[in-house]
């Protein structure tokens, strides 16, 4: 990442994206992203997460609005300039919601070296990633496997590998805890956690609250109008059950201790008290 | 419910056949003699193999090749049966349109008559004979090689022989959504079937058949778009780049060699 301005990492300065047929997506969003912060965007269904994770990946484009990525200009313009493109991808890499998706290739092997192999990185440290990466989350043993005879969270672990081959700078997760078993998510958040200890960025799109307490540092949550309702620090919306009622970020709920029956909104950390 | 028990049968016993007869990971890692060669090796001389059935004219040649690759097979640790039925399963599909006729229709010395009227000739059963040898040979010399190579390796091959990297990618691409698609059709006959009392009318199950290819193919469209925006992602700009790790070894040469003399062999007795 040398010519980019590691600084400021996104910009979104009244950002607006439509799908096909003029059906709004996100509409009129403004953020700063700065390096080393953890941001969690949180949101109801088709409040437009992923659309912004993949607007942010540089993978579609603003229909009004501008948005910068290390203060330049991510347009479709700007990504055909092929050293723009090959630092930005080398900086910014997206796990995917649904593993299908993100592994194509033919074994875990293929998949964990395919980014920097056509990032044009040289053969050695090709080799030298791939072996690194699958020590790091632990799947050595899974290297000639194809990705389809894997378990959920095997094919979760190798997706999340094939982007960390590309050493970003800033890691994109789309529900990265969506699918796991309980043992499977609280492994995924404390490797999540080292590896921002390392003061990379990151930018994930949850509904699991219990994942925004734990990693991120700013909660930006958006509202079934596709705007940002909030943005700001963790502790300010987790410990407000109304404003989490309001965003459909929690339900209510009425179950019976005893002889009780009673109704609150359920979130654990700072709200399920009896 | 006829129907759609005839169909969910179908879809799910063809999902499991397709599995079962490409998914040996385990055989593509025996340590028999095939798997010992390089990739590219055993593609060029396998080809060579079926190029050289192809020209064969005699029926105890055809025959005795037969024979060698049952013994490659053995030796590279694929069990007979396992192999024969693999074979024999696609030999009917081949061939049966078209030896059939040419046993009926060859002109030639009679051999044998069916109900006084239908007589089969020497030539016509030769015909036949060649044809169905031909394309068992072929076909097992396919079957071997993709048995004991990994479909990854298949592909790395076939790159280093310059064949367009776009069409290497769809077959790896095919290969690998195959399944998805096929589960996912599989589940969309489970789902009608687990809210289903009663039965529908052929006119009915056809209808529901036709949207249900329609939403499979709209998904694999949607799955299509969203696998080219990761490829995208990491940093694809239109053509893949592979790690070529691949290195030729003594055994390759002897069988490279070994493969020759095969090869001038056949073509000699062709002379015969």
């Amino acid at each position: 990442m040398s010519t980019l301005d590691t600084g400021h990492i996104f910009e979104a300065k009244n950002l607006n994206y439509n799908y096909p047929g003029d059906i709004a997506a996100l509409r009129q969003i403004n953020f700063t992203i700065g390096a080393g912060e953890l941001v969690a965007l949180v949101g109801a269904n088709g409040s437009g997460k992923s659309t912004l994770l993949k607007l942010l990946d540089g993978l579609i484009f603003p229909t009004g609005g501008e948005l910068l990525a290390f203060g330049q200009l991510l347009s479709e313009k700007t990504l055909k300039d092929r050293t723009f493109v090959a630092e930005f991808r080398r900086s910014v890499g997206l796990v995917f919601q649904d593993p299908d998706v993100q592994l194509f290739s033919s074994t875990v092997w293929d998949e964990v070296t395919f980014g920097p192999l056509q990032l044009g990185i040289s053969k050695d440290e090709v080799l030298s990633r791939g072996k690194e990466v699958l020590k790091l989350l632990n799947i050595a043993h899974l290297r000639e496997r194809p990705p389809y005879l894997l378990s959920g969270g095997e094919k979760k672990k190798v997706s999340l590998a094939s982007v960390l081959s590309l050493h970003p700078q800033v890691l994109l997760l789309d529900e990265p805890t969506t699918g796991l078993d309980p043992w499977s998510q609280g492994n995924l958040i404390d490797f999540l956690l080292q590896w921002a200890d390392k003061g990379k960025s990151m930018v994930f799109s949850t509904q699991d609250l219990d994942i925004v307490e734990e990693i991120a540092t700013r909660v930006i949550v958006m509202g079934t109008e596709h705007n940002i309702l909030a943005d700001g620090k963790p502790e300010e919306f987790l410990s407000d059950p109304d404003f989490l009622l309001r965003t459909n970020l929690v339900h209510e709920h009425s179950h019976r201790h005893r002889e009780l029956v009673h109704r609150h909104p359920h979130l654990h950390e700072y709200q399920h008290q009896h | 419910m006829k129907g759609e028990g005839f169909l969910t049968r179908n879809i799910s016993s063809f999902t499991h056949t397709l599995e079962s007869v490409i998914s040996t990971e385990d055989l593509c890692r025996a340590l028999g003699l095939l798997q010992g060669l390089d990739p590219r090796v055993k593609v060029a001389t396998f080809v060579l193999f079926i190029v050289m059935v192809g020209l064969a004219r005699s029926l105890s040649i055809l025959a005795i090749i037969f024979v060698l690759i049952l013994t490659l097979s053995f030796l590279s640790k694929v069990s007979l049966g396992f192999f024969l039925k693999r074979v024999l399963l696609f030999i009917p599909i081949f061939t049966a349109v078209i030896a059939l006729p040419a046993l009926l229709i060859t002109p030639g010395s009679p051999l044998v008559a069916i109900a006084g009227k239908i007589i089969i000739t020497e030539q016509g059963a030769r015909t036949a004979g060649l044809l169905f040898l031909r394309v068992t040979d072929s076909l097992s010399f396919g079957v071997l090689l993709i048995l004991t190579t990994p479909w990854t390796k298949i592909l790395v091959a076939l790159r280093w022989f310059r064949i367009p990297p776009l069409l290497v990618d769809i077959l790896g691409m095919t290969y690998r959504y195959i399944f998805l698609l096929l589960h996912t059709a599989n589940s969309m006959f489970l789902a009608r079937r687990s809210r289903t009392i009663g039965s529908f009318s052929g006119g009915e199950n056809r209808r529901w058949l036709a949207r249900a290819l329609t939403t499979t193919m709209a998904k694999s469209q949607h799955l299509s778009e969203e696998v080219y925006l990761a490829m995208l992602s990491r940093g694809y700009q239109g053509e893949v780049r592979v790690l070529n790790a691949l290195s030729l070894k003594r055994r390759d040469f002897l069988w490279v060699a070994f493969a020759l003399i095969a090869a001038s062999i056949l073509l000699w007795s062709n002379h015969l």
